[in-house]
């Protein structure tokens, strides 16, 4: 028996450390002295300072910032309203497109949407790639808003509504106060999920406009800099922060939200 | 009767805008994307008018003959579906042992141990592809190792980075969580009473492991054998960034159709052809997993 669960540790150690030591040697090589990331030479900031003097990084992380907002923005009151619906009325079309976007492959939403935009000759750029993440950004929020409302009393709201309420008031009022951790936590999802996304912002953001995924594609293809471990370290504390900070607001998220 | 109608409303203006907005950027994108696989491409790029000089309307099959009848775009589906295969198995093999320590860990610690595991899914796709360019680059601790090992038993040096090695680690890498999250969810549930009996009974571990607890999970594997296979069919960045020239996976074939090639209609059947797979694997495990689960209770 002990002899058992020795191997179990040492299996899950293994698996454990084949998924965070690649991303803590990228943090590393931000520091080393190098420009190969190859061994380890001496602590320098330079990679950040280099970084920082970099205009099209900071373009880049100016035009990923402002698709974020936009698109957490927009999704998450269109997630909210499709979590509600889900939960309150039996729909038949709307849970599907719900789950669509989230489960075939990502790729083919992003070519849809481009024959779509060019066809309707809507120049791609920022606006396209805004709309496509509200696309892709609805159904997370929903479904965390959705759960939510599963774990919420129903009868608080039908109280409200047999005190004279109109329905928006007890919506205003009683339903959405209690599912604001739900909306929040949806919202900072949206977010994070917007300007991590590469495959679908890859296809819809032409070829003037550059958020940064789609520059650190380019830097990547042509070669390896520590500048780009230093763009990846702070985009991996933004993103810690955010998913750290949803979690604590709604601790069921991480969960419902992997498996919708 | 007037708080039906006034619920009908109320469904239409709480559903409406999202339902709205799904239409418009989402099933009507991939309606014309399905009418644009019968269409003919244009002389540079994109699409020709659907209505040809004569006034008829230009509709055919011709992609998908030339999908059918050049078996190169099958042995690229062949090959995307053989790395997917691979992928699923290794992440199976590395999430079971996970998956069934944080069950069988205390309550107090299951959810930090399932955050850990899910936490380096939230960091960016391309930093984590990244990752695996530093430690499989030619310079690299790593490769050095592997390459000098092979020097001693007399065989030439390998490359690690930009090959179908690199791919296929990377994509086990990649959806690792996918696989260890169902099978948690399907290994909590286990009743500890049924391997104590199987003890008392005179089972060994192997045996209580693969006529109890295995067979048990088995809804659990199919649910994430979907969730790593279908996402591992249709990927495209890793093989792109990752990849030699002989990894072209569907998802590079499709990039190359729209971006490079531009030939529209014949990179929406290969798009239209990945979907119809996808959605049948996804009906498959749902209808497996369903069946299992049925003969569980």
């Amino acid at each position: 028996m002990r002899r058992r669960s020795a191997w179990l540790y040492a299996a899950a150690l293994c698996a454990y450390a084949f998924l965070y030591v690649p991303l803590a040697i990228v943090v590393l090589y931000s520091f080393n002295d190098s420009r190969l990331n190859a061994e380890w030479v001496g602590f320098t900031l330079a990679w950040y300072k280099t970084l920082f003097a970099d205009d099209q990084m900071i373009t880049a992380a100016g035009n990923s910032l402002l698709i974020g907002i936009v698109a957490s923005f927009v999704s998450t009151v269109l997630g909210t309203l499709a979590g509600v619906a889900m939960h309150r009325y039996r729909l038949r079309v709307l849970p599907i497109l719900i789950v669509a976007p989230i489960a075939i492959p990502e790729i083919l939403t992003g070519v849809s949407l481009l024959i779509f935009f060019v066809m309707l000759n809507f120049t791609l750029g920022l606006g396209s790639v805004a709309l496509a993440h509200i696309a892709f950004c609805i159904g997370f929020v929903a479904i965390v808003v959705r759960a939510r409302l599963a774990g919420m009393d129903e009868t608080l709201t039908e109280a409200a509504r047999d005190c004279g309420a109109t329905p928006s008031q007890a919506f205003r009022r009683v339903t959405l106060p209690l599912i604001m951790p739900g909306v929040v936590a949806g919202a900072l999802m949206a977010f994070t999920l917007s300007i991590d996304d590469f495959v679908i912002t890859f296809f819809t953001a032409g070829a003037g406009t550059v958020t940064l995924p789609l520059q650190i594609y380019s830097m990547i293809k042509i070669s390896v800099t520590p500048e780009v471990n230093a763009v990846s370290t702070l985009l991996m504390l933004l993103t810690l922060l955010l998913i750290v900070v949803a979690a604590k607001i709604s601790p069921t998220l991480l969960r419902t939200a992997r498996e919708p | 009767m007037a708080s039906s109608s006034q619920c009908r409303l109320a469904r239409w203006v709480v559903g409406g805008p999202p339902l709205l907005y799904l239409v418009v950027f989402f099933l009507i994108p991939t309606l014309i994307m399905v009418l644009a696989s019968f269409r003919t491409p244009g002389e540079f790029g994109g699409l020709a008018p659907i209505v040809d000089e004569t006034g008829r309307l230009d509709l055919n099959v011709d992609s998908y003959v030339r999908f059918v009848t050049e078996p190169v775009f099958a042995s690229v589906f062949v090959k995307s579906a053989w790395y997917a295969l691979l992928t699923t198995l290794f992440c199976l093999l590395l999430a079971y042992p996970l998956a069934t320590l944080i069950a069988k860990s205390a309550k107090r610690y299951r959810d930090l141990l399932l955050l850990l595991v899910i936490l380096p899914f939230w960091s960016n796709f391309l930093i984590r592809i990244y990752a695996w360019m530093i430690i499989l680059g030619p310079n690299a601790a790593l490769a050095k190792f592997v390459n000098g090992a092979l020097a001693l038993v007399g065989a030439g040096p390998v490359p690690l980075l930009f090959s179908g090695f690199a791919v296929l680690v990377c994509l086990v890498y990649v959806h690792l969580p996918f696989m260890v999250l169902p099978l948690y969810a399907n290994l909590e549930k286990h009743d500890q009473a049924l391997l104590d009996a199987a003890q008392d009974l005179g089972a060994n571990a192997w045996q209580r492991f693969w006529r109890i607890t295995f067979p048990l999970s088995l809804p659990g594997v199919y649910a994430g054998a979907a969730l790593v296979f279908i996402p591992a069919l249709g990927i495209f960045a890793i093989p792109d960034i990752l990849g030699g020239p002989d990894d072209t996976l569907i998802g590079n074939l499709i990039k190359q159709q729209f971006l490079e090639t531009r030939d529209w209609p014949f990179g929406s059947v290969l798009s239209i052809v990945l979907t119809i797979a996808a959605l049948v694997l996804a009906g498959i495990a749902a209808w497996v997993g369903r069946r299992g689960t049925g003969v569980r209770a």
